[in-house]
């Protein structure tokens, strides 16, 4: 069934496996992406309420540690790979990934921009108490 | 499998053989929900969007930080990793064609999954019995459709669980319900990136 694939399904594990070395390699995968996963969920919680460190730079190491877990889920989850057989899954991700930052990043620069703009400068102020 | 004798040779892996036929059906599927998963997560983009532009504008109303309660959003969290994990587990099972397992770990996933929508509903009622509701400001607007809208995906892949489970027992492991189940698989991973996204963006950033 898995010969002369070339692709692979997102989600499908290593193909080219005996079964029952299938199984392990499968389980160990999840169990390291786990470890992983609750590394970071534990450092991104403790590093939102702690003191110890510099807090306007906590924002920005909540989105690492935020897209680091995304990439462990995608590589230990999902079975998204470099490989070969994933070309089509990586491109498919590469794109939607160029979408959600366009989206999210044009619209907080574009509703920024607004905002400064739309806010009444302080001599307009002024100009209207005094009418 | 009739096919030991016709394992790809190196060479053809790596030049890209001219002979192979069409996908398989289970990559095709695959893939086609894979599309659909990375356009709902563009769909969630312009929520997160959104959401991010109006977090501010609490119009007079509560905040972020006075609304959240970081101990229910780890066990969430917790719930929500875990019942990932169980859903691994489960796909394990199935792809060694174990019937017993699979139930074992599909019940694991759907009451994790069930106790994370109620913690969360738990919460939305706390916030609207203070008067925290939509209608209050646009930042409560925007929270609960960003909130919400992860909570109705987590409803629907409850019960689409319940569904292939059903199947399972009444059509066994047929190659239409593997790539169900597969796609079921690959939607419950995928909620569990957007709740990534979504704790760290409200929940631990709007603490602040």
């Amino acid at each position: 069934m898995q010969d002369e694939m070339l692709d692979r399904a997102p989600g499908d594990d290593e193909p080219s496996m005996v079964a029952h070395d299938e199984t392990h390699a499968g389980l160990r995968a999840y169990l390291i992406g786990l470890a992983l996963a609750v590394i970071l969920t534990a450092t991104s919680f403790w590093a939102a309420n702690t003191s110890l460190l510099w807090a306007p730079g906590v924002a920005t190491g909540l989105a690492v540690l935020a897209v680091a877990q995304m990439g462990v889920h995608l590589a230990f989850f999902l079975h998204i790979t470099t490989g070969p057989d994933n070309t089509n899954n990586v491109l498919a991700l590469a794109f939607g990934v160029l979408i959600v930052t366009l989206v999210v990043a044009g619209s907080l620069w574009i509703m920024a921009n607004l905002n400064d703009n739309a806010m009444p400068s302080p001599e307009l102020m002024n100009l209207h108490m005094q009418h | 499998m009739s096919a030991a004798a016709s394992i790809p040779s190196g060479r053809a892996l790596r030049t890209g053989s001219e002979h192979r036929g069409p996908a398989s059906k289970r990559i095709v599927v695959g893939y086609g929900f894979w599309i659909f998963l990375l356009s709902d997560i563009v769909m969630f983009s312009a929520i997160f969007a959104t959401y991010a532009v109006l977090v501010h504008a609490t119009a007079g109303g509560p905040t972020g930080a006075q609304l959240f309660d970081q101990t229910n959003v780890a066990i969430e969290t917790a719930c929500l990793l875990a019942s990932s994990f169980t859903c691994g587990l489960m796909s394990m099972a199935i792809n060694s064609r174990n019937a017993p397992a699979t139930y074992i770990f599909a019940a694991i996933t759907f009451a994790l999954g069930a106790a994370f929508l109620g913690i969360e509903l738990r919460e939305f009622a706390g916030m609207i019995a203070i008067g925290a509701t939509p209608e209050r400001s646009a930042f409560l607007s925007a929270f609960f459709t960003l909130v919400g809208c992860h909570g109705l995906h987590v409803s629907i892949g409850l019960l689409w669980l319940v569904v292939m489970m059903a199947q399972v027992a009444a059509k066994g492991f047929r190659p239409n319900v593997e790539r169900r189940l597969l796609c079921f698989s690959l939607f419950w991973h995928a909620l569990d990136i957007i709740w990534v996204a979504l704790f760290s963006i409200v929940y631990l950033m709007g603490a602040r």
